[in-house]
């Protein structure tokens, strides 16, 4: 091939190739990454008056989850650039807060109210005291349970009940031949699900991940009993499979009505009182069982939005984050979709609003949330911020693989004893290669 | 001795080829189904597989949503111009390999597959930032290349294996007529091993079309393929599997309907050989 062919073709190949560019008409364009929540995606529609109000266009990716959270950490670890906007949690603010990959968001606007962020949420999306992402929406556990059946079970669900409460209920609810299971919990391998679950009930038995030497305390009869009680609720009044069982499988167990309780996120509240649930009429909620030692075994999470460092269009997204984030915001669906639609857990306004109290899962959200305190969330102490999580960088990979074993026992495929030790080990090993200890 | 086929014998094998098809077949064909239900009908339990009320409103959201075109047009570069462009390096590499072995070709064939063997996150970093230097993340051409150089290593052995079928004696019967290495390669191997590489191009076109680790962790807006506009319907907080359904038949259904046509193509360029 020619010089000249060899030419002609690279140039038709980078023309068919290069990225489009076509000028849009508008003075910026950010580009945002986001999860595929129904709340998120309600954001998407409403993006266009956004445009309007500020000739600032905006395009979106989204990811599912463990996608986006791999995606954007290479990002932003790599300083490249791709995003201007990224959807993160309470996890990695702190992390990210802490090594300067976020833009502070202390000097929003007057008329945005940052004091208005629930304190929980904030105190979580915060390091040192500097906000670094704007909650969207925030989130606790809760309790939700069929009234119908707990009526037939001739009990009463106390607004805050003990875990063991929870085992009666659970059994005397269950209904095998009629395919309803008492309770339903995530049992699925991974740090955020199964594991959050069943990290947020080890603080309601007394347990913790670390020590103040950051030791793991896998070890310890606290956790022994977390792990003994849940497989031996999970095995009297359980679905089938529990151990494979993450939020949107019990999600849809419990639509179906084959769940007499499930204890999840309180943004489920809005799916099984919704038009899809098949038991919408018949739920009540509760906070999420304590143990009577001072702990409740609610998490508190936030899906907030968060500025990288990299980007070149601060102001901008600045602005966006004031938009979707504002009461503005909340107001504009609220008007267009009705009250329980809007995005819940961030603003302690939205919980003063009397539209919003008369919102059946509204009060006790926000009780939830208040139970919750990332920086108090064991019985003893701990070296570590986070109550489903422990907010150190080596934290998702230790919690992942300790969950598989966790799951592998929940299944039977080991004993508790031996997943305990197996956690240890992989607990205290990762620690030490860290340099904890 | 040729051993006879009963009728009955042809039927049970008709049958059970049947099963496994279906069986093979069921995911796909469950997705399509799980696209026309609402969203209470795609979990329900006991599932639904015929009896529902069927809706065409997944699609008509998904289209609302998301720019589906946008998507199919990267797929269809991203995925067309690394097939050719491999095919381009392959074919002269595989020559080579075929017809003028040296004493390491052998070591140089299995090196080149060893690459593959490396889990692909091994090397995310490393090619992050080389993206990042030369300005190629989030656009087509930085894929194609990255496409390209993946599934090389399959092309070029896939060639190997076909030009080894080729007797080497019919390319020296063109030299010696005095063909140029650059006729020799066009005019006389490539006519005789054309079913081979369709079947290797197809198949790359395929692989390049469903690749989804590097497709999703280097795009953003501008190159991101269909593997993306999937991903963008799964949520772990929220029960969206008739949409996600409708996502996905509509990401497969172009590979889908080229694997249809194709399928005779591609059946006899993998066999090619296999009898002699």
């Amino acid at each position: 091939m020619s010089l000249k062919s060899t030419l002609r073709a690279a140039t038709a190949l980078s023309l068919i190739t290069a990225g489009s560019a076509f000028a849009d008409g508008h003075s910026a364009t950010i580009t945002i990454a986001t999860v595929n929540n129904g709340d998120m995606i309600r954001m998407q529609g409403y993006t266009d008056q956004f445009t309007e109000a500020t000739g600032i266009a905006v395009e979106w990716v989204t990811l599912e989850e463990n996608v986006l959270r791999q995606r954007v950490t290479t990002d932003i670890t790599t300083s490249g650039g791709q995003f201007d906007i990224m959807t993160i949690g309470m996890y990695e603010t702190p992390i990210w807060g802490a090594n300067d990959w976020l833009v502070p968001l202390d000097d929003l606007s007057a008329e945005y109210d940052a004091g208005d962020i629930l304190p929980a949420m904030a105190g979580g999306l915060s390091y040192n005291g500097t906000l670094f992402a704007a909650p969207f929406y925030g989130e606790s556990s809760m309790i939700m349970y069929r009234t119908d059946l707990m009526e037939a079970a001739g009990l009463e669900m106390p607004a805050a009940p003990s875990w063991s409460f929870i085992a009666k209920a659970a059994r005397e609810m269950t209904d095998r031949d009629n395919d309803i299971n008492g309770v339903c919990l995530r049992g699925k391998a991974g740090w955020g699900e199964g594991g959050a679950f069943i990290t947020a009930m080890s603080n309601s038995f007394g347990a913790r991940w670390f020590d103040e030497d950051w030791n793991a305390q896998f070890d310890t009869r606290e956790w022994s009993d977390t792990l003994n009680f849940y497989k031996n609720m999970m095995d009297d009044s359980g679905p089938a499979g529990f151990a494979t069982n993450g939020f949107n499988e019990n999600l849809s167990l419990f639509n179906q009505g084959k769940c007499g309780m499930w204890i999840d996120a309180t943004v489920a509240a809005s799916f099984v009182t919704g038009a899809d649930s098949t038991v919408a009429d018949s739920v009540g909620f509760a906070l999420a069982p304590d143990n009577g030692l001072g702990k409740r075994s609610n998490w508190l999470w936030a899906w907030a939005l968060a500025i990288p460092a990299g980007t070149q269009q601060v102001d901008e997204a600045k602005q966006f984050i004031e938009w979707a984030t504002g009461t503005g915001y909340i107001e504009q669906v609220a008007a267009n979709e009705g009250w329980a639609n809007v995005p819940p857990g961030a603003r302690t306004s939205l919980y003063e609003n009397p539209d919003y109290q008369a919102v059946p899962f509204a009060q006790m959200t926000l009780d939830s949330i208040l139970s919750a305190d990332p920086t108090d969330s064991t019985v003893d102490p701990s070296p570590y911020v986070g109550i489903q999580f422990a907010a150190i960088p080596e934290f998702a990979g230790i919690a992942t693989e300790v969950s598989q074993e966790f799951s592998a026992a929940y299944a039977g495929q080991q004993s508790i004893e031996e997943a305990l030790e197996k956690a240890q080990a992989i607990t205290n090993e990762a620690m030490e290669a860290a340099g904890y200890r | 001795m040729a051993r006879s086929v009963t009728p009955r014998r042809k039927l049970i094998n008709t049958t059970v080829a049947w099963a496994i098809g279906l069986l093979i077949f069921f995911p796909i064909l469950w997705t399509i189904l799980t696209s026309f239900k609402s969203e209470a009908e795609a979990i329900a339990a006991p599932p639904i597989f015929l009896g529902f009320d069927w809706t065409l409103e997944n699609y008509r959201i998904v289209m609302e949503r998301s720019d589906y075109g946008r998507f199919l047009w990267n797929s269809i570069i991203i995925a067309g111009l690394s097939t050719v462009l491999g095919c381009i390096i392959a074919v002269p590499a595989a020559w080579s390999m075929a017809f003028v072995p040296s004493k390491r070709t052998k070591d140089i064939l299995l090196w080149m597959l060893s690459t593959k063997m490396l889990p692909a996150v091994g090397v995310l970093y490393p090619i992050y930032l080389i993206f990042i230097e030369l300005g190629l993340l989030d656009s087509r051409a930085g894929l194609v290349v990255v496409l390209m150089l993946i599934n090389l290593p399959i092309i070029v052995w896939m060639l190997y294996t076909y030009f080894k079928e080729i007797p080497g004696e019919i390319l020296e019967a063109a030299r010696m007529d005095g063909a140029t290495l650059r006729q020799e390669l066009i005019y006389v191997l490539t006519p005789m091993a054309v079913p081979g590489i369709a079947s290797t191009l197809l198949l790359n076109f395929i692989l390049a079309w469903n690749e989804a680790f590097w497709t999703l962790n280097l795009t953003a807006v501008n190159a991101a393929p269909l593997t993306a506009f999937i991903a963008s319907y799964s949520s772990p907080e929220g029960l969206f599997f008739a949409k996600l359904s409708a996502a996905s038949t509509m990401a497969i259904a172009p590979i889908l309907i080229l694997g249809w046509f194709s399928q005779k193509q591609l059946v006899r360029g993998l066999t090619f050989g296999a009898v002699k």
